[in-house]
């Protein structure tokens, strides 16, 4: 085949992959809005977790102590996909596979196209922090993490992206300028497009473990209502989400400040300075400072949970406007989008 | 009343106790290593680093800041004013740091020393009341030597790196893992502090200047070559090591076709590098991601350009000048401008406005002038505007080479040139050759004495974070009593400082484990 040939295979596997996941978008949403019977089950480790809340005192070692609690008194569910009646689940997931085996073969296509490991502009990182993002949903479902809920949050983050690469960002697939022809391309763009895969999953679970939470709280009130918390009937407890969220950020953490130091020591070279203040570095360090606040206020009395939470979602948004708002309203080295 | 409580008290009326100066001090001490401002000051420099993202950088671009300060004078005042042009060296922004600095000393002390007291103590003892922990099992077996039991877990668990110890009367034992997980910690931010030592080593120490060298040509280490300098606060001359090299050839190569068709797809430098007046002459190439490490300075090629050579005779038929003159790239097709000056020129000292293109246009836009169309040299062409009069060269204000003040000068008449063409001036004024074409690298010469600490501080943050973020501190208890009717009763027990959901399946195991050294059949209950 020809690298013309491959880049249109590649195109065409993008499109289908955005198709597929609209499909698994619907069977998650179908999931959550039927999936009757885990209703019950998260009814059941919620009011655990609810009751423990209520009769929690402020200090500090409560919350530690609650959530073993919790896992001592609530016995291992199934995992979503596992029940008859969660058939959505399943064709979510299944869909969801189909959807990154596509994306697979569209990232193998334009590599081969390019000649060249495909992170080398703006569409190119979506596709491969896509492919990361539902190959990270995939393994924590393999290693049999109870994640299926966030299938739907995923697949249309995935879905997002993928749209705006493909509308905003799309380039031919084409030969590297000088300053990225370095082995530091599949060392730190890998790295920054793993991240991209975390830093959403966990986002994922933070927006769920905030509409989880809302509800545990309105709960004690008896003043649920509403679509947030029809949603959020359906989710499991606000403290396995909130540790689902800590666990992908713990890992993310090190990698983004891998991320970091691996772009200065090629920077260096490439450049000849480690760090210049480049607006992609600058909001780097920004992410990361507030990746940083986030671990901290996880381990501050007062700042656990929603207030945590928050600081998460904030460092998430200057994580995509590092991706997308620098390369198009700043100038600066990272100018690669070809745009 | 308050008299007996306070021999200090007075008859004035009773007020909120005054702290005092070290009173006072200590609560500022207290509230600055205190998580909630560490917090704080963590926003607060997220913030405080945005705006250097917005508005351009004197240490980056200052060309930029001078573009902001031509269109808006009285905004960029204002942000002048801020720092807002050098954020990262404004005293707010250094504020910030600093506090955060003396946050994380503040911090890490006591935890130091608190860790180097753990790690060298044991365990608490069990508590008495094992079932009260928020993680539990107990089991009865049938009858059985506790201390044999309880002596048994224990070597298991050391097994396990556990810390293990065993109560007095050997009925019970408290083990402890994990503590590597404070130790990353403590690494992790005493890491960055080694970070901030090796930048500020830097700061005081480096240095860092471009050069452009025109092929053939050579550059010494020496304060007087380089075009741009800038030095660090403690930097002294003799700190510039004293090698020299000459560019022997500079090769940049081009995309000739596809969508992306005049991207630069390599540029390299072929040079002949000595250490040290006298030494051995070696050839090196240096190429963007391949800087040339000399004598504890790095060489980087930044970027390439032309020079075209140029032969230029005054009025009086003498040659003048006679050399390369390289001009600055203004596209991605290496249109290039620049200036040739001749103020020995006799009459009168001539001056040319040059704008090169390494492939000449076959039309000339009249109102953007001639662009290239290609970056490669294919067809090279000079578009010279000729001046005469007086440069004020002498007048001791320094002046951008690649710029010409026209304001005293007379136009002689614009001409195009290919290579070995020359033009006679009007009026005898001379004449100028353009004799060909070379290029010129623009490098950059750095030297960062902190570097390798920074390296250092980086790498040790992230093993430490990664050690922190994955270790799991956990405390286990196990305590076996014989029980009124004659069997034995094993209580286990775990208590988590952190996340930890593995700590139920650990306690169950602790606790399996005495149970398999009684009887492998034994009968259990919850």
């Amino acid at each position: 085949m020809t690298s013309q040939t491959l880049a249109q295979a590649s195109n065409v596997a993008v499109y289908g992959a955005m198709v597929v996941l609209t499909l698994a978008m619907v069977a998650f949403a179908a999931d959550l809005a039927l999936g009757s019977g885990r209703v019950r089950a998260a009814e059941a480790a919620r009011s655990v977790s609810v009751r423990r809340r209520a009769a929690a005192t402020p200090a500090s070692d409560s919350v530690v102590d609650d959530r073993s609690a919790v896992a001592v008194a609530t016995p291992p569910g199934p995992a979503l996909g596992e029940r008859d009646d969660e058939r959505w689940g399943r064709i979510g997931i299944s869909l969801t596979a189909l959807a990154w085996l596509l994306l697979t073969v569209a990232l193998v296509a334009r590599g081969l196209a390019a000649g060249r490991p495909p992170w080398g502009n703006m569409y190119e990182f979506v596709l491969a922090g896509s492919w990361w993002t539902l190959t990270v949903f995939g393994f924590l479902l393999v290693r049999g993490r109870r994640v299926g809920h966030l299938g739907g949050v995923i697949a249309g983050a995935a879905l997002v992206a993928l749209g705006v690469a493909v509308v905003q960002f799309y380039v031919p697939a084409a030969d590297l300028v000088p300053a990225l022809k370095s082995t530091w391309l599949w060392i730190h763009v890998s790295a920054a497009t793993l991240a991209a895969g975390v830093f959403t999953v966990g986002t994922a679970a933070t927006v769920m473990f905030l509409l989880a939470d809302r509800y545990e709280r309105r709960s004690l009130t008896s003043t649920t209502g509403g679509v947030r918390d029809a949603l959020a009937r359906r989710l499991p407890s606000s403290q396995s989400l909130d540790r689902t969220a800590y666990r992908a950020y713990a890992f993310a953490f090190p990698l983004w400040f891998f991320v970091l130091v691996s772009g200065a020591i090629w920077a260096e070279d490439a450049w000849g300075r480690y760090w210049g203040w480049d607006p992609k570095e600058t909001w780097s360090f920004v992410t990361l400072v507030i990746f940083a606040a986030y671990l901290h206020a996880r381990a501050t009395a007062g700042w656990r949970g929603r207030s945590a939470a928050l600081i998460a979602l904030v460092g998430f948004v200057a994580f995509v406007f590092n991706f997308v708002g620098v390369n198009i309203f700043f100038s600066g080295f990272h100018s690669y989008a070809g745009l | 009343m308050a008299a007996d409580l306070d021999p200090f008290a007075t008859d004035a009326p009773i007020r909120p106790p005054s702290l005092g100066a070290v009173g006072a001090a200590r609560w500022v001490w207290r509230q600055l290593t205190s998580m909630r401002v560490a917090l704080i000051l963590l926003f607060l420099l997220a913030v405080a680093a945005v705006p250097g993202s917005v508005f351009p950088q004197r240490g980056v671009s200052p060309l930029k800041v001078q573009d902001f300060f031509t269109n808006d004078p009285t905004l960029a005042r204002v942000l002048d004013s801020l720092s807002m042009f050098d954020v990262y060296a404004a005293p707010w922004f250094a504020a910030i740091y600093l506090l955060l600095t003396v946050s994380l000393v503040g911090c890490i002390v006591p935890r130091v020393r608190a860790h180097w007291r753990a790690v060298r103590s044991l365990p608490p003892p069990a508590p008495r009341n094992l079932h009260r922990l928020p993680v539990h099992r107990s089991a009865t077996v049938d009858a059985a030597d506790p201390q044999a039991v309880v002596a048994a877990v224990a070597t298991s668990l050391t097994k396990r790196r556990f810390r293990v110890r065993t109560s007095e009367d050997g009925l019970s034992l408290a083990a402890e893992k994990g503590y590597l997980r404070e130790s990353g910690n403590l690494v992790f931010h005493v890491s960055l502090l080694l970070l901030l030592v090796g930048l500020g080593v830097s700061a005081l120490l480096g240095y860092k200047g471009t050069v452009v060298v025109v092929e053939g040509q050579g550059f010494s280490n020496t304060l007087s070559q380089y075009d741009t300098f800038q030095p660090g606060r403690r930097f002294d001359e003799s700190m510039l090591a004293p090698f020299s090299f000459r560019l022997d050839a500079l090769d940049a190569s081009y995309l000739t076709d596809g969508p992306r068709r005049g991207q630069p797809s390599a540029f390299a430098a072929d040079v002949t590098v000595t250490d040290s007046p006298g030494a051995a002459e070696v050839p090196v190439q240096i190429s963007v991601n391949h800087p040339l490490g000399v004598d504890g300075s790095k060489v980087f090629l930044l970027g390439t350009g032309y020079a075209p050579r140029f032969t230029v005779r005054d009025g009086n038929g003498d040659v003048v000048f006679s050399g390369a003159v390289p001009t600055l790239p203004q596209d991605a097709a290496f249109t290039s401008t620049g200036v040739v000056k001749v103020p020995d020129a006799q009459p009168d000292q001539l001056a040319f406005q040059v704008r090169f293109t390494p492939t000449a246009p076959s039309q000339v836009d009249p109102l953007l002038g001639p662009a290239s169309t290609f970056p490669e040299d294919d067809a090279p062409r000079v578009y010279l505007g000729a001046w005469t009069g007086d440069l004020g060269l002498d007048d001791g204000v320094a002046q951008n080479i690649y710029a010409l003040e026209t304001a005293d000068l007379e136009q002689l008449g614009n001409r195009a040139l290919d290579p070995g063409e020359s033009w006679q001036l009007a009026g005898g004024q001379g004449s100028i050759t353009f004799d060909g074409v070379s290029e010129f690298g623009n490098f950059q010469v750095a030297r960062d004495p902190g570097r390798f600490w920074v390296l250092v501080g980086a790498v040790g943050a992230i093993a430490g974070v990664v050690v922190s973020l994955t270790v799991r501190r956990r405390r286990v208890w196990v305590r076996v009593t014989p029980d009124e009717t004659g069997r034995t009763l094993v209580t286990g027990a775990g208590l988590a400082r952190t996340e930890d959901s593995g700590l139920a399946a650990e306690v169950d195991q602790v606790v399996a484990l005495a149970v398999a050294e009684v009887a492998p059949a034994g009968e259990e209950q919850r």
